[in-house]
């Protein structure tokens, strides 16, 4: 049966025991159902509950084995000498056994053992199926009896129904973990793999970097050089570039709209500058291509210089414009924080206005800015499209920001898109700057909330 | 002496004061002009992008057709004159365009210039000449004119983007095809109407045949699965930490997570899907369910962020009167709490479903920039949204891509901007001030 159908009729298996405890529960009371301990629609629950999750674990648990257990069987029924392949030779002649039965297009010969291997799949695939079905459908209709079976007048329905409940919202919570705990794994034995073959060292210090692998043994000039410098200068060159922009035009508008503006003008300019946070991040990627790298190309020519058309320029242009609106906001809301007493006591000393924010406002909130523009660099770090839209592809170990420079982003992009084996130093590699890229924006983000955080202590 | 001394003392200081005060005043001058031109500078960004994308992308929805007349000749079309649906889908209807090129432009007589001719109109045209045929043949052995799409170079042209009078050796576009060209819009043979093509076609490798459709679903589809999981999920989560949760370690270390979650770099998550979700668990690469569940666990934190502060903004006294009349705390947050928070959830839902809308580069790790033509039908078909789209587009070297990939953002950008004032609708609408 199809898992489709079998999870709906799981479902509909559910409504059913929940009209059905629910009746019974009326029942056992005939009725008066104050005498019971919960309200019968508790009942009706707990019996879907009982008829629906043990069913779906098994069937999960199943579901997770069937293919290895499967796969295993067809494998002992094989001929002594296929048993005896090297594990690589063996999986590839289990995966045309599997193409076959399913009717694809298989490597090799098909001959009568392939043929018999694959009748032989088909047929345990069949079995498994069935007996799953009968299986998960008996283990629910059983459960949801028992439970039905189980209802009186003292049964304590609503607590069961509430600690299930709970135990979902709990398992819920820990998403989030398990989240970090797969980035964090498949990020580091993928990178672990590729310290392996390129020392960490190299990876690290050295300035080369051109991911070419051999793809013959005799082929020329392809050797491969994994040092990640070029990279890593080329990301803090753009997002210098980007925070140039973005710091001063960010708090400025913020300390404008926060101390000069009137609340009309801060109800229309704040929503507008945050819309510039919400274009996706493409858009800014083809606004650098298109419009402002041939720009800064063409001005350049003007006066003279000799710009790339994918200069370091227009990408860290258009990121510090994308990243405005983050330091505005971020810095308003410390602005905001800072208490009224301070202002009027430097008033109160006939300081201006902009007296009282530089010497005030701004030393008081400084720790929230500088962690705000934590933030933002950890952002620019991270940012790809712009980059991959704009930047180039070439590592160049400059700090003229008229040249093409790569980025850590650009180059997990590149190395990744398209058709690639997973186990060559190249596309591992990919991980091993994710990995770095990982832990710099999380180590940016930590400080960034220390500070914010050490900050907030002043005043409250 | 005494009168002199303190007149004198005040008068110095005035005088400084005086003096310094012309400063102080450009001073602040001077700084309040800062801030209204770091305002005014990043709003002439936001408005330069926006008119930017549209210049270059109106004309995107407008399309140049070529009338032309095809003579549908039994002999080539069905010989047998079975009317079978297979002999008419195979037959040759790009030799029927072609002899009707031909018979536009009758002194044209090399093979090559020929060649240039049969450029004139799309490729499309003779699968619009078949399903025509397909639908209708009757119209068999009728001559019949249709409207069809001209090539991409024609239909820039026709737009302007192309030059006439630079040199010819400079322009895609020869002398010669431009007079042919030209020729047909004196006979009343090019008409520029309302590009449908644009919002039903899926990718094409042709501009002219390429549309968003494809994308538009795949980015349905995709937005449909991350919202069925992370908007319970996120619910859930919220609920617990803010209203069950103990104050220990564990709890602490969840949270430590959300908000480290909320700032990784979007392409981490790419590696994540591409490392877990299709080399361990072999989902379909470039499917929706794929790209949704990446999404999902990206917009995540935005969700759970947003549901706890809506859930905090419910004031205590309705938990209590709740607990008072003998609800239970279950009974107490599903029917009370959380139908009163939940406009603070929906729209903190809606702002991470627009980013997740937005969102590419975790797509381009998990295979999403396939160039796939057909329009999905399930969520584990092969599928691309709309900002990889975009992303695809912009890299292809045809001028026509161009204006497409603008108005592709256009499109885009309208649906982030419906989301998000459907979000501040929402606040509006719901805000409660106890």
């Amino acid at each position: 049966m199809q898992t489709t159908t079998l999870i709906l009729l799981l479902l509909a298996f559910s409504v059913i025991a929940y009209q059905f405890g629910k009746r019974r529960s009326l029942v056992i009371v005939s009725g008066k159902v104050k005498e019971l301990h919960s309200l019968p629609s508790y009942y009706g629950y707990l019996t879907a509950i009982w008829c629906g999750i043990p069913a779906l674990i098994i069937f999960g648990l199943w579901s997770a084995f069937e293919s290895t257990i499967i796969t295993h069987l067809v494998v002992s029924h094989l001929p002594e000498t296929l048993q005896n392949l090297s594990s690589n030779r063996l999986s590839l002649f289990i995966n045309d056994i599997k193409n076959l039965a399913n009717g694809g297009i298989i490597s090799g010969e098909v001959d009568a053992v392939t043929t018999a291997a694959a009748e032989h799949y088909n047929n345990l695939r069949y079995i498994s199926n069935a007996a799953l079905t009968v299986f998960v459908l008996g283990i629910a209709i059983a459960c949801a009896a028992f439970t039905a079976k189980s209802i009186s007048k003292e049964k304590r329905a609503r607590n069961e129904v509430e600690f299930a409940i709970k135990v979902f919202l709990i398992i819920c919570s820990t998403i989030a973990i398990f989240t970090t705990l797969g980035i964090v794994l498949s990020v580091l034995f993928e990178a672990i793999r590729f310290f392996r073959v390129v020392p960490i060292t190299e990876f690290l210090f050295s300035a080369e970097w051109s991911p070419q692998m051999a793809i013959r043994e005799d082929q020329v000039g392809s050797s491969g050089a994994f040092g990640s410098i070029p990279l890593f200068t080329g990301t803090l060159l753009i997002t210098v570039i980007a925070m140039c922009i973005a710091v001063p035009i960010g708090l400025m508008s913020a300390l404008y709209l926060t101390e000069y503006a009137t609340p009309k003008f801060r109800t229309v300019a704040k929503p507008l500058l945050e819309i510039l946070a919400g274009v996706p991040t493409v858009v800014y990627g083809f606004f650098a291509a298109l419009t402002v790298a041939p720009m800064i190309r063409d001005y350049g020519a003007f006066l003279g210089l000799d710009v790339s058309s994918e200069s370091a320029l227009a990408a860290g242009i258009v990121m510090g414009i994308m990243i405005i609106p983050f330091v505005s906001s971020l810095s308003d809301d410390v602005i905001n924080a800072v208490p009224q007493s301070l202002r009027d006591g430097a008033y109160g000393m006939g300081a201006t206005k902009s007296e009282t924010i530089r010497k005030v406002i701004i030393p008081a909130a400084l720790p929230g800015i500088v962690g705000g523009v934590l933030l933002a660099v950890s952002r620019a770090i991270g940012e790809t499209m712009i980059v991959v839209m704009a930047a180039g592809l070439a590592a160049n170990l400059t700090a003229n920001p008229l040249e093409t420079v790569t980025t850590v982003t650009v180059q997990i992009v590149t190395l990744l898109v398209g058709d690639q084996e997973f186990d060559s130093p190249k596309t591992m590699a990919a991980f091993a700057l994710g990995l770095v890229l990982f832990i710099i924006t999380l180590t940016l983000n930590f400080i960034a909330l220390y500070i914010v955080r050490k900050y907030r202590e002043q005043y409250d | 002496m005494s009168k002199k001394n303190p007149n004198m003392l005040g008068n110095s200081t005035a005088t400084r004061v005086q003096a310094g005060l012309k400063k102080r005043y450009a001073k602040e001058r001077r700084f309040r002009f800062y801030g209204v031109l770091a305002i005014t500078l990043s709003l002439l960004f936001l408005s330069f992008l926006f008119i930017n994308i549209s210049s270059k992308g109106y004309t995107a929805f407008q399309q140049t057709f070529i009338q032309i007349e095809v003579y549908l000749d039994e002999n080539s079309i069905d010989p047998e004159g079975s009317r079978d649906s297979n002999t008419l889908s195979s037959a040759n209807y790009g030799g029927l365009v072609k002899s009707s090129l031909r018979s536009l432009f009758p002194d044209v007589k090399k093979r090559k210039d020929k060649k240039k001719l049969y450029k004139l109109i799309s490729s499309g045209a003779t699968f619009q000449l078949r399903d025509m045929v397909m639908n209708d043949p009757t119209l068999i052995g009728t001559t019949t004119r249709m409207w069809v799409p001209a090539d991409d170079d024609y239909d820039m042209l026709m737009k302007g983007h192309i030059d006439r009078t630079l040199p010819e050796d400079e322009r895609r576009l020869k002398d010669q095809e431009v007079a042919w060209f030209d020729h047909l819009i004196e006979n009343d043979q090019v008409k520029k109407s309302f590009n449908i093509t644009f919002f039903t076609a899926g990718d094409s490798r042709e501009p002219e045949l390429a549309g968003i459709w494809g994308a538009l679903v795949g980015s349905l589809l995709t937005l449909f699965i991350t919202l069925i999981i992370c908007f319970p999920l996120g619910v859930a989560t919220a609920v617990y930490l803010e209203e069950f949760a103990p104050q220990n370690r564990w709890t602490d270390l969840i949270e430590v997570n959300i908000n480290n979650l909320a700032a990784v770099p979007s392409i981490i998550f790419g590696l994540l899907g591409l490392a877990i979700f299709i080399n361990v668990f072999h989902l379909p690469r470039s499917a929706p369910i794929l790209g949704g569940l990446v999404l999902a666990l990206m917009t995540l934190p935005t969700i759970i962020i947003a549901s706890r502060t809506a859930l905090k903004s419910v004031p205590p006294s309705i938990r209590q009167a709740s607990l008072a009349i003998g609800a239970s705390k279950m009974q107490t947050i599903m029917y009370h709490v959380l139908p009163l928070a939940m406009p603070g959830m929906l729209t903190g839902t809606i702002i991470g479903m627009a980013q997740a809308l937005g969102e590419t580069a975790p797509l381009l790790m998990i295979g999403m920039v396939a160039f796939i033509v057909d329009i999905p039908a399930g969520v584990t078909d092969p599928a691309t949204v709309l900002p990889v789209q975009i992303f695809l587009w912009a890299d292809s070297p045809e001028r026509a891509f161009v204006e497409k990939t603008s108005a592709a953002i256009m499109v885009l950008l309208a649906f982030l901007i419906t989301m998000n004032s459907l979000a501040i609708f929402l606040r509006k609408r719901f805000e409660k001030r106890w």
